[in-house]
């Protein structure tokens, strides 16, 4: 077990300084046919006459974008085009920011009903040294068929236990996990004590019981021990650093890789994301992230729609990823959850839309927002909900989720609104290097399609 | 018997006494309406711009130019909006009250679906919602051979016996693949369960058709006799079991048999062709694609997901693309639900099949409309918006394969059942009644002094066939 945990220090430290390099200084890995698959230098591309949906700003007709370096390098209707560039006639096409989904297991899970293709959830109640970059399959079958339909981003996050461990933001593209990689360690995800909810055996047991005293006891405790670990791991930081400062003088603290793991998370210097869909779970992680000076983010939030303004005067983000469930009561209005972007938005609160989904139907994303949108959101708000919102949210907008001059150059081509069904993608970008539109689902529909 | 009786009784009662409360006392003839300058899809003969729609008796009764609203009509005004048919999901569990699996046996064809509808199951209201107003009830996967299907029109409101579609073919579900030989389930304490292989699933179902077959001859033998004149012969003895696989083997019951693989598609059409049946409908058929042209020759319908794939190994191989093959090859096809949730958004499944496949609108609407209405054999009443068929329309806020769409109204049999102003302008009225039953003691939290409650009724989510799982570690917990 000492072993184990020492070889995952390592790997973190290694992983750390390798993920810190720039772009330019990666180790170069084998070349493949599959562009997505190599890393060697993004050549420049000119996309022209396009309509831009740049989504931080106005849109921008008969624009030209040019790609270079893996990055948006400039974008307007007044560009020269660098010489040697692939030119794409984008006239009659949109330009969008690729889509983001940040609640994803992409590339920890392949098919949930085959235990060894999944690596989602660990053993153990408390494991924030746990994290997703070290276990993202890059050759998941998930990665092609989610990107081809838009999404070029997302928040790969392992989802056991209480702290469930640390979620990696990643590009769906690359050869390596560590290619993919924007941040690697984006944020920790927790599960935070319920009363109910969360499905499986737990939730039957408790539906048997009712809600009783034992039931609230047994939460507050939970909730108890979270605590303790957060403030634990914000005491060990301070030992650490004091030791830092006078190793003469102060003695070294033993070293204890699940609090190092936790400290930039108590510290408030990351993100932690809660799992939390009742309104009183709600209030009970704003109150908690609060008491500890957390950087919270809500996951989940069916019911956020009815503690908005609280949302809104504790600032505190929400991911929806329950759009498109069923509400949560047989007394809710049908609606409830299609409409709860809406009321979100209507109180000021920062959210963004997310399929919740392990990997395989992630490319359902836009029509999750669409539905928001059919239900009171604005159409605009709705395509800020699944690009700038959620790089927002996880802190990465200065280098995704809108088309601005700077920012990695994740882009989709398409002929019409992108989250509209009977719309068609036509070009993808990502880290500014064009992806074929190919996917295990194209490659089986060719091989397929003309047989008698 | 007698209990279920009782409890079917009541349910009607309850029931009937619930619409008349909503109705406010009128009489339970069903109000005309005219819906006025709507763009109408109708699925059957394209899309008409500006045009009234009228539904009278329960019928659509009139469409075309400036028609006239008779006295008493509901008149809806359609500008800017959209008329749909209902849309009919031809895979769907919703409103079956309890376990959708019968399953300690491989065989269950003497259980029906019909036994256990609970007409206040609230997601048929949200499938209302959401533009459904018809489905194909099925049993559960867990057997080979399952229990009898029932159709039914949601009529939300009504008792379970107004649900069924009158004269629709009685149909069977089958199973092949990993539900029926319980791949997923290894369970620990629980019994395995013959057939375990797709070896196996093949064996039963030959197996029940091969009694079936002797059990037929046995009948048939004996009404020869009878009517030969020949006296005091003794009747073959009724077996529940093969009653329905007879019908099958007279072309009477339509068989629907989820499936995945190709190799099990192509294995229970050698034994249809055996036996001399036909196969209805090859439900999720995720790998359809690869043997349409075999699905094709068999005269088979296909009823398939849009693009809901890999959550189980015989899923992995299932492109979006596929309802296109299938349409492609000339089968009649549909995109069904198989999930409550999904139930209340088909026509957004449907559209991507725009998107994945590139089918035409026409086509595309007709996955969700009148192809599942041909399938389930209802296609002379319901699944177009033709003069004459039952009114089973749906208006939309805009075009229903626009993912900003929502529907406006849902009527069934001509029954406005969905209305959503009026369900918004009742919420008010439901939240006050939840706080005034919050308040009472019996409902507060035991931490602010309430009672306890009882233990409740344990509540089902939406069912989808990979919930078996769930199903049987439930069970054991019983």
């Amino acid at each position: 077990m000492k072993t184990l945990r020492l070889s995952s220090l390592t790997r973190a430290l290694v992983a750390f300084v390798v993920c810190a390099l720039p772009l330019s200084a990666r180790a170069q890995d084998t070349d493949r046919a599959d562009s997505s698959m190599t890393n060697t230098p993004p050549p420049t591309y000119v996309i022209r006459g396009a309509h831009v949906v740049t989504v931080s700003g106005a849109d921008i007709d008969n624009a030209t974008v040019v790609i270079s370096g893996g990055r948006i390098s400039a974008v307007g209707t007044n560009v020269n085009a660098p010489a040697g560039a692939q030119v794409i006639d984008a006239s009659g096409l949109w330009v969008y920011p690729g889509m983001i989904d940040v609640g994803t297991n992409m590339g920890l899970a392949e098919v949930p009903s085959v235990g060894a293709t999944m690596d989602t959830q660990e053993l153990g109640d408390m494991n924030p040294n746990v994290a997703a970059v070290w276990a993202i399959n890059p050759s998941s079958s998930h990665i092609a068929v989610t990107r081809v339909e838009g999404v070029t981003s997302v928040l790969s996050m392992p989802s056991g236990g209480t702290i469930s461990g640390q979620a990696a933001f990643i590009n769906l593209a690359g050869s390596s996990p560590r290619e993919m990689a924007v941040v690697p360690d984006a944020a920790l995800v927790v599960n935070f004590p319920a009363l109910g909810g969360g499905g499986g055996f737990a939730a039957f047991q408790l539906a048997q019981q009712g809600i009783t005293q034992d039931a609230l006891t047994t939460r507050d405790r939970r909730v108890d021990e979270l605590r303790r670990m957060f403030r634990d791991a914000e005491a060990y930081g301070r030992a650490q650093d004091a030791y830092a400062k006078d190793p003469k003088s102060v003695p070294r603290p033993s070293t204890d890789l699940k609090l190092a793991a936790l400290v930039p998370y108590a510290r408030g210097e990351r993100p932690v994301v809660f799992r939390a869909e009742r309104e009183r779970d709600i209030r009970g992680v704003v109150r908690f992230a609060e008491d500890l000076k957390l950087k919270p983010v809500i996951i989940g939030g069916s019911e956020a729609g009815k503690a908005a303004q609280f949302l809104k005067e504790h600032n505190v983000p929400v991911i929806l990823d329950s759009v498109l469930n069923l509400p949560l009561r047989e007394d809710d209005a049908y609606d409830s959850l299609f409409e709860n972007a809406s009321k979100l938005q209507a109180a000021g609160v920062r959210f963004c839309i997310s399929t919740g989904d392990s990997g395989a139907h992630v490319r359902d994303l836009p029509f999750n927002a669409g539905m928001a949108a059919a239900y009171g959101l604005p159409k605009t708000e709705a395509l800020k909900s699944v690009t700038l919102y959620p790089a927002q949210i996880l802190g990465v907008a200065d280098r995704v989720g809108s088309v601005e001059q700077g920012k990695l150059a994740n882009l989709v081509v398409t002929d019409g609104d992108i989250l509209e069904p009977r719309t068609h993608i036509r070009h993808l970008f990502i880290n500014g290097r064009q992806i074929p539109l190919t996917s295990r689902h194209t490659m089986l529909y060719d091989q397929f399609k003309d047989r008698q | 018997m007698k209990r279920l009786l009782t409890l079917a009784i009541m349910f009607a009662a309850a029931c009937a006494a619930a619409t008349a409360q909503q109705r406010g006392g009128q009489s339970p003839a069903v109000q005309d309406t005219l819906i006025r300058n709507a763009t109408v899809l109708t699925v059957s003969h394209g899309t008409l711009e500006r045009t009234d729609l009228l539904l009278r008796g329960g019928k659509i009764a009139a469409v075309g130019q400036n028609l006239k609203a008779p006295d008493g009509a509901r008149v809806i005004d359609g500008t800017g909006k959209y008329v749909l048919p209902g849309i009919i999901d031809a895979h769907s569990h919703s409103m079956m009250d309890g376990s959708v699996n019968e399953c300690t046996r491989s065989v269950t064809s003497m259980v029906t679906t019909r036994d256990i509808l609970n007409p206040t199951a609230v997601n048929i209201y949200r499938e209302l919602a959401g533009g459904t107003t018809a489905a194909l009830l099925l049993h559960g996967s867990c057997n080979s051979i399952g229990g009898l299907s029932t159709t039914v029109k949601f009529k939300w409101g009504h008792p379970a016996a107004d649900f069924p579609v009158l004269g629709a073919p009685p149909g069977i579900k089958f199973a092949l693949g990993e539900n029926p030989k319980r791949s997923n389930f290894n369970i620990p304490g629980l019994q395995p369960r013959y057939p375990a292989t797709r070896m196996g699933v093949e064996e039963t179902i030959r197996d029940a058709f091969t009694r079936a077959r002797d059990y037929k001859k046995d009948w048939d033998d004996y009404r020869a006799a009878t009517s030969r004149g020949e006296k005091n012969l003794i009747p073959p003895r009724r077996d529940l079991e093969l009653d329905p696989l007879v019908e099958i083997l007279e072309g009477k019951r339509y068989v629907h048999s989820h499936c995945y693989r190709a190799d099990e598609i192509l294995m229970l059409i050698n034994i249809a062709d055996e036996f001399g049946f036909k196969v209805r409908t090859f439900q999720h058929v995720l790998e359809g694609y690869k043997v349409a042209a075999e699905i094709a020759r068999h005269g088979a319908g296909a009823s398939t997901f849009t693009d809901f794939w890999g959550y189980k190994m015989e899923a992995y191989d299932a492109i979006a693309y596929n309802a296109a093959v299938l349409v492609r090859h000339g089968i009649v096809t549909s995109v069904n639900s198989d999930s409550d949730e999904r139930a209340r958004r088909l026509n957004i499944e449907a559209a991507k099949t725009m998107r994945y496949g590139g089918l035409t609108e026409e086509e595309a609407l007709k996955l969700v409309t009148l192809n599942p209405a041909i399938q389930l054999g209802i296609d002379k009443r319901t699944g177009s918006i033709d003069v004459g068929k039952d009114a089973d329309v749906v208006v939309w806020s805009a075009h229903p394969f626009s993912v900003y769409a929502h529907p406006e109204q849902t009527f069934v049999d001509g029954e406005l059942l969905f209305d959503r102003q009026a369900d918004i302008a009742r919420r008010p009225q439901l939240e006050a009644e939840r706080k005034a039953l919050e308040a009472a003691d019996a409902n507060r939290a035991p931490a602010s002094g309430g009672t306890p409650p009882r233990t409740p009724p344990s509540v089902r989510r939406a069912y989808t066939d990979d919930d078996d799982v769930q199903d049987v570690q439930e069970d054991n917990q019983r």
